[in-house]
């Protein structure tokens, strides 16, 4: 069985603190906010009234003359093509065609879009029969008929982004969506390093894409008490790892990778930023509304990227934590750690961007990887912000609220997603 | 991937083999069943029951009754069927099935105390890769709030706020999370390895088993549960599928309405179910001593990279599924030569079964005319992420019994798609290879699988 090396030779982020490479790498080392009151709905009387939004992003300005084919595309796809636009330049293949478009293919964390909601609204009242309490499906579907549009509906599904990507590059080859919640894009890197590796590809657009801002997926957290509620102090609301941590804040966005094989990258004459050595994919198999107290499947993910990469615990660098600013989640992520690197826990500086970002939920691990890829190339780590409090529970060097100077040549990048799906990779300077 | 040196080392490769199946369909649950009603023919279409569904333009789908989600978990996961959409229900029954018939002694079993001892495997190689759809929101709950956050029928996002959303029960949202399939199977089973999600409409379930099939040949777990399912038997469902004019309106005869490869073919039924089936190592299944029905030797997937335009047109050459089929035959280490059968995906749309007639076309050449091809849809219709799963399953069965049941609507067969499609039977056929192949309805994604007959 072939076993081929995998590099990373181009990125690309769309994000709530900008929407480009350069410009959002300065902001996060100087740990600036992408938190801000909500404006894509009316949000003033949710729970939550606040989200690091996606500001001033218009899809025609990435794609130019490619526009017109993707102009009804969902949010979250316009980020994604987006993202892939800026990474397929970045990895310099937008010259003329350098590899068989069956061998190139995507595979990404995407989210599902956000629906149709005034239109969806009007449906569910006029169906609504508050004397029976049911759905009345005769009067539901003559307003649902009228009003729903075939290309609104279709774009929300979360293979849309992929299926637009592999059109705008004519890439032929793998084409996969995974949807494993906040793990997604984690999961979709690891899995396309492995097509490639088997000889399946020879070049991967993967990472993610999503958007929950919307009225259903703030109400569906909301409901679940997952999302801070600091609506008077809501810059300072992401606070991972800090004592007075309330939940995590809702983010949108996109990442994108492009992962190439070593050998035709080398040819080419690609600039390498840096080789994902490895993946660990794990279940927690323990409640769906809980991680496992001891960390279990966060555990086996680490132990088994570990493995994978054959590099020991005290190699790794930089730790960029899945740390989304919840109770638990930051709790048992440093049980985790703990369990997994020893001694070389307390050593290993960890931090999470999502302190700045928000939380970009399915594209959420895609863009923590490049943050690691900038880490290693410029040797600064980005800090954790809003830490304050120290909580006896999370006791580790999360770099608090400043970037810091290192020398990071191994980093390793955590996803949990909601339901027990864990994720991690390892990526390595060259 | 690399050694601490940088060399490339050659991995072994680990052959697997299917050793359980759970398909969960509207004509039978469970492998005997589905494999029985298949060779009569047995049609599982009516007219739609779960709701009126007088004002849709298709008034007819394929409903699974009787389905107790009680009766495939544990007692003290009984309570867990409330946050569980109709899609979650499907998927948990389909694994009991599946994890049953490949005599696997898991978590679920062993404490439903359907079987004694111990578990037969190790949980932490025992992964999971489920395929899984846009889940409907549960319309009735959410008009319920929404009603009550309206004035007049107008929607108030300040009553929302501040009352309708409390009407929503507060786990409403892992509902309908599509990783929830895997999630609850996982945790009813103990599967604690590798666990994914695919969600690219109809060829999720084909992209599933293919990955999970790469993650056991690179060895990164011994045993993994995969497939698909989803539930299109709701009003959501119906009326979108309706937008996109994929739904035949033969409301007056339901069982001849889903017509893949006919002459007068006018779109597909909707359904609801999915199937899981059990892929292991062959030295962990010999060991276990348990039936094979076949070998899993070959994967492959391509794009139409056609048009992005929803609802979406598939290639007119079918290239994304010729794509997807010659890197599979490749992958499986056979020429097309060699192929005995093709299990088809086709689901009765105009444009998509002509599509995929030629790439089968393209990719079989001039022994196109003479190869059979299988279709199962006709008393089935199309659930979008558990299709692929079942005709995977029937493939299988194929295989395994030397037997291709027939594809009964599919006559008199449209002439330009030029294929032996096998529209009587069952007819008896020792099949070597099969190749099932599966695509998105929209979106572009095209997957094959390769079986092999079982030999030592």
């Amino acid at each position: 069985m072939m076993n081929r090396r995998v590099v990373i030779t181009g990125m690309g982020w769309i994000t709530p603190l900008g929407l480009d490479i350069e410009g959002v790498w300065k902001r996060l080392l100087a740990g600036e906010s992408g938190i801000a009151p909500t404006t894509i709905f009316d949000a003033r009387t949710f729970p939550t009234q606040f989200a690091a939004e996606v500001k001033g992003f218009d899809l025609k300005r990435f794609l130019g003359p490619h526009y017109e084919p993707h102009k009804l595309c969902s949010r979250n796809a316009g980020f994604a093509l987006a993202a892939a636009e800026m990474a397929w330049r970045d990895a310099g293949l937008n010259g003329a065609p350098t590899h068989n478009p069956e061998m190139v293919g995507v595979y990404l964390g995407g989210g599902e879009g956000p629906i149709d909601f005034d239109n969806f609204v009007a449906a569910a009242i006029a169906g609504w029969d508050p004397e029976k309490r049911e759905l009345d499906s005769i009067r539901w579907a003559q307003v649902a008929a009228e009003r729903l549009t075939a290309v609104k509906e279709f774009e929300q599904d979360p293979n849309c982004a992929a299926g637009h990507i592999a059109c705008r590059f004519n890439a032929q080859g793998p084409n996969f969506n995974t949807l494993t919640a906040c793990a997604a894009s984690t999961q979709a890197l690891g899995e396309a390093a492995f097509l490639i590796r088997r000889g399946d590809a020879d070049v991967m657009i993967s990472g993610g894409a999503h958007s929950m801002i919307h009225p259903l997926g703030v109400t569906g957290f909301n409901r679940l008490t997952a999302l801070s509620t600091r609506n008077d102090t809501c810059i300072t609301a992401s606070r991972p790892f800090d004592r007075t941590r309330d939940g995590f804040v809702l983010g949108e966005g996109a990442g994108i990778l492009i992962l190439e094989e070593f050998e035709s990258a080398s040819r080419r004459g690609a600039r390498i930023l840096a080789e994902i050595i490895g993946y660990g994919s794990t279940a927690d198999a323990f409640r769906v509304t809980d991680m496992h107290e001891d960390g279990r499947g966060a555990i086996a993910a680490m132990r088994g990227a570990l493995a994978d990469a054959r590099v020991r615990p005290d190699e790794i660098d930089y730790i960029s934590a899945h740390g989304t600013s919840t109770e638990e989640n930051d709790k048992v992520e440093t049980v985790a750690i703990k369990s997994v690197f020893g001694d070389h826990a307390r050593k290993v500086p960890i931090s999470s961007v999502k302190s700045m970002f928000g939380h970009l939920i399915a594209g959420a691990g895609a863009v923590e990887l490049i943050t690691c890829l900038l880490a290693i190339r410029d040797g600064l780590i980005p800090p954790t912000i809003n830490y304050r409090e120290p909580d006896p529970n999370c006791d580790l060097d999360y770099v608090p609220n400043q970037s810091r100077k290192a020398t990071v040549r191994t980093c390793l990048s955590n996803s949990f997603g909601f339901g027990g799906q864990n994720d991690t990779l390892i990526v390595r300077a060259l | 991937m690399n050694t601490a040196t940088g060399a490339t080392p050659v991995l072994p490769a680990r052959r697997v083999v299917i050793t359980g199946l759970g398909p969960i369909t509207p004509i039978g649950i469970g492998a005997s069943a589905f494999w029985s009603a298949l060779l009569e023919k047995r049609s599982g279409i009516r007219r739609v029951r779960a709701f009126d569904p007088s004002q849709f333009q298709s008034q007819i789908g394929g409903e699974i009754d009787g389905l107790s989600v009680g009766d495939y978990v544990p007692k003290s996961y009984r309570k867990a069927a409330k946050i569980m959409a109709r899609d979650i229900v499907l998927a948990v029954a389909a694994a009991h099935q599946a994890v049953t018939d490949a005599k696997l002694q898991t978590k679920c079993l062993l404490e439903r105390g359907e079987v004694q001892g111990g578990p037969n495997l190790d949980i932490t190689r025992f992964g999971a890769n489920i395929g899984a759809g846009l889940i409907c929101a549960d319309l009735p709950e959410l008009a319920e709030g929404l009603h009550s956050a309206s004035a007049g029928g107008q929607f108030s996002f300040a009553r929302w706020g501040t009352e309708g959303m409390n009407n929503l029960t507060p786990l409403w949202l892992l509902k309908f999370l599509p990783n929830m399939l895997a999630c609850h199977v996982t945790i009813v089973h103990d599967a604690e390895g590798p666990s994914n999600t695919i969600t690219c409409g109809e060829a999720s379930s084909h992209l599933a088993i293919g990955e999970a099939f790469r993650t056991i040949t690179r060895g990164a777990a011994d045993v993994c549960i995969c497939g698909g399912a989803e539930s299109k038997a709701n009003p959501m469902a119906l009326l979108r599928q309706g937008l996109g004019r994929r739904l035949s309106r033969r409301n007056d005869t339901p069982e001849q309405a889903c017509r893949p490869f006919a002459a007068d073919r006018d779109g597909t039924v909707v359904s609801e179910g999915g199937g899981l089936v059990i892929l292991e190592a062959l030295e962990h299944a010999q060991k276990r001593g348990v039936r094979i029905y076949a070998e899993l030797v070959g994967f492959g997937a391509g794009h139409d990279a056609y048009t992005p335009a929803q609802p979406s047109v598939p290639h007119p050459a079918g290239r994304g599924c010729a794509v997807a089929m010659r890197k599979a035959l490749k992958d499986a280490g056979i020429a097309p030569s060699q192929v005995d059968l093709v299990a088809s995906f086709a689901a009765g749309l105009v444009e998509h079964d002509r599509s995929e007639a030629a790439a089968i076309r393209g990719v079989l050449g001039d022994r196109a005319a003479a190869v059979p091809v299988m279709n199962v849809k006709a008393g089935i219709g199309n659930n979008g992420a558990g299709s692929g799963a079942i005709d995977f399953i029937a493939a299988v069965l194929a295989v395994h019994y030397g037997t291709i049941p027939p594809a009964f609507n599919s006559t008199p067969m449209d002439p330009a798609c030029g294929l032996k499609v096998i529209a009587d039977g069952p007819v008896d056929a020792r099949v070597g290879y099969a190749v099932s192949t599966a695509y998105a309805l929209g979106g572009g994604q095209n997957a094959a699988l390769v079986l092999k007959r079982f030999k030592e």
